[in-house]
């Protein structure tokens, strides 16, 4: 941080007490250059990370050109990641990673992660400390607000919002308001971050937080491991969220101090909520409460327990994504399936999310539990989550998935049905052959 | 004047553009799948000022700029709804797509009824039924979004 900036933030401190503020809202006045916001209130903050994919790359990169801009802000804080339709699944595809591949050697993005070193956007950028606490970042993919998890401002936005953000490093913003869901108690056995954020969902709706922040706090932070809280802000914009912010504690700064990056010269900086900041409501959630959960077709608010699940029958299960392609999804996949043997009759398909994470389950042994348990190993892609590739449904067919979206026709063909669930509940459900709850295995 | 296109609610980017489309890069093609998985008739129907009405939460999902987009090269001339995803609500107006948010509207309004807007009022007028609703104020900043011609210009002019 710069002197000019760590001035507007000590001015802004001065002011919080007459103007309380959320955690968002307080990083926001920081990238704003104000001495405070509030919510409504159109503000330009300026960006410390603006990302794109394979998909919607192209897009942009074609505004950019329009807005006639020769060079891009700044090329370390620009990531471009083809990971949606790569390893190209077909020709038109293999034009668009081209495409991206060609924009980011002309402009020597620095943060460009080609097919074999790259992995799923919202995973890679935290581990590669491509993104840090504090940050403001906007990333042409709706599943963006992953890195609240790390306490940084992340929403998903467009192409051409990706283009004005790679010509001048601002985006426009409005300031939202926030629902505050303080989390107690200790989540019990196989449940995990997933679980606890489509119980979440269940309860607001896929459109009940609708611009708005989702504040994570309470007691029960601390009994979630980063792995959880990403899948958890991952999903905030299920519930129609612009970001889903977590508070940095002490598993946050170890996380950021192992995953450093040795390429960018990144700081954290740590925000926190003022105890008096306003919300719009506050939801209370006992993680000592939660069951195994899974999201029915076809909307992520549809959820049920899994063991109310009656007889499910499952083609395939997916286990990876960016909401569950981390380490300890793949863990607690092996677990269940170590020594046991994917159902007759059911395609499963492991896909971790980036190459650390492949690595890690070569190294713990987990890729070949998966693969002699008959799971397919895959390199990461989103692939199956968009019904792109590496695992796409016919008509009639049924899936259990570890993505976000269980929308008509999401994974495929129109007529068939995805049940959003844990990596726990997807092993269980691949072993057993129909949707299970894993303490029932 | 346009007809009405009527949808229900939450209607996702991946009904309004299924992502096994997202590797065509001619806008024209694309738009030809616009809306496909729920109206498999309505790139061959729509036509130029058509209007779109649908119930709450409209282009939820993906942040893909497809969606707008193939719709505005469709001719849909607005889409009307009680509230939309704020991904879509930020790409319409970055694209110069209008939209307008009016429960009464979403409400009232029925397929295949002759609809107009006024965007510089709100004033959406239903010619069929003879009624006319108020939409939302847009804010000044988008009023100045849109008056730029979309956030590209907006850029260029900076």
């Amino acid at each position: 941080m710069n002197t000019k900036d760590r001035k507007k933030i000590a001015v802004g401190d001065s002011e919080l007490a007459a103007c309380p503020m959320t955690m968002t809202q307080k990083i926001l006045t920081a990238h704003a250059g104000l001495p405070s916001v509030r919510p409504g209130q159109f503000i330009e903050a300026r960006l410390d990370m603006v990302l794109a994919n394979d998909i919607t790359g192209p897009v942009a990169i074609r505004e950019f050109e329009k807005m006639g801009r020769k060079k891009v802000f700044d090329r370390e804080k620009i990531a471009l990641v083809p990971d949606h339709f790569t390893p190209n699944k077909d020709i038109k595809s293999a034009q668009q990673a081209k495409e991206l591949r060609e924009f980011a050697k002309a402009q020597k993005i620095v943060n460009y992660f080609e097919v074999g070193e790259m992995g799923i956007e919202h995973a890679l950028l935290p581990e590669q400390g491509v993104v840090t606490a504090g940050d403001v970042v906007i990333g042409a993919d709706s599943h963006t607000c992953t890195y609240g998890a790390l306490g940084a401002f992340s929403t998903g936005i467009g192409s051409t919002d990706m283009a004005a953000g790679m010509a001048t490093g601002k985006a426009w913003f409005k300031v939202p308001s926030a629902f505050k869901f303080v989390l107690s108690g200790k989540p019990g056995d196989w449940v995990s971050g997933k679980d606890i954020i489509l119980h979440i969902i269940g309860k607001t709706g896929v459109d009940g937080a609708l611009y708005r922040s989702m504040e994570f706090c309470g007691p029960g932070v601390e009994h979630l491991s980063m792995d959880d809280r990403f899948a958890m802000a991952n999903m905030a914009v299920e519930a129609g969220a612009k970001n889903g912010i977590f508070p940095v504690d002490k598993s946050t700064m170890a996380y950021i101090r192992r995953h450093k990056s040795k390429v960018l010269n990144k700081e954290p900086q740590i925000f926190a909520a003022d105890e008096d900041a306003e919300y719009e409501k506050v939801y209370e959630v006992d993680l000592s409460k939660i069951k195994p959960t899974v999201a029915f077709p076809h909307l992520p608010e549809n959820t049920r327990a899994a063991s109310a699940a009656r007889n499910i029958r499952i083609d395939q299960a997916v286990i990876g994504s960016c909401t569950n392609g981390r380490l300890e999804d793949m863990a607690v996949a092996a677990k269940i399936l170590k020594g046991r043997k994917v159902a007759e009759g059911v395609r499963c398909i492991v896909i971790p999310a980036t190459r650390q994470v492949y690595l890690d389950c070569i190294r713990l042994g987990y890729a070949e539990v998966f693969v002699r348990a008959g799971a397919v190993f895959s390199t990461p892609t989103c692939g199956p989550c968009l019904g792109g590739h590496m695992g796409v449904l016919a008509a009639g067919e049924r899936a259990v998935s570890t993505t976000n979206r269980n929308f008509v026709g999401r994974m495929g063909d129109v007529g068939s049905e995805v049940y959003l669930s844990s990596p726990a509940v997807a092993a269980a459900s691949a072993v057993k052959g129909r949707i299970t709850d894993p303490s029932k295995l | 004047m346009g007809k009405v296109y009527k949808y229900g609610e939450n209607v996702d980017t991946d009904v309004i553009i299924p992502a096994r489309y997202l590797n065509i890069a001619d806008g024209r093609e694309l738009a030809s799948h616009a809306m496909e998985d729920i109206d498999a008739d309505f790139s061959k129907t729509v036509k130029k000022g058509d209007i779109i009405v649908t119930g709450k939460n409209f282009g939820s999902g993906s942040s893909r700029e497809h969606a707008p987009l193939v719709l505005k090269l469709s001719g849909v001339k607005a889409v009307i709804a009680p509230t939309f995803a704020r991904i879509f609500y930020r790409n319409a107006f970055n694209i110069g797509f209008p939209i307008l948010e009016c429960e009464e509207a979403a409400e009232r309004i029925q397929g295949g009824d002759e609809v107009k807007v006024d965007f510089r009022t709100g004033k959406i007028t239903n010619v069929t039924k003879g009624e006319s609703y108020m939409a939302e104020p847009f804010p000044d900043f988008m009023h100045e979004l849109v008056s730029k011609g979309g956030l590209v210009n907006y850029v260029k002019q900076k």
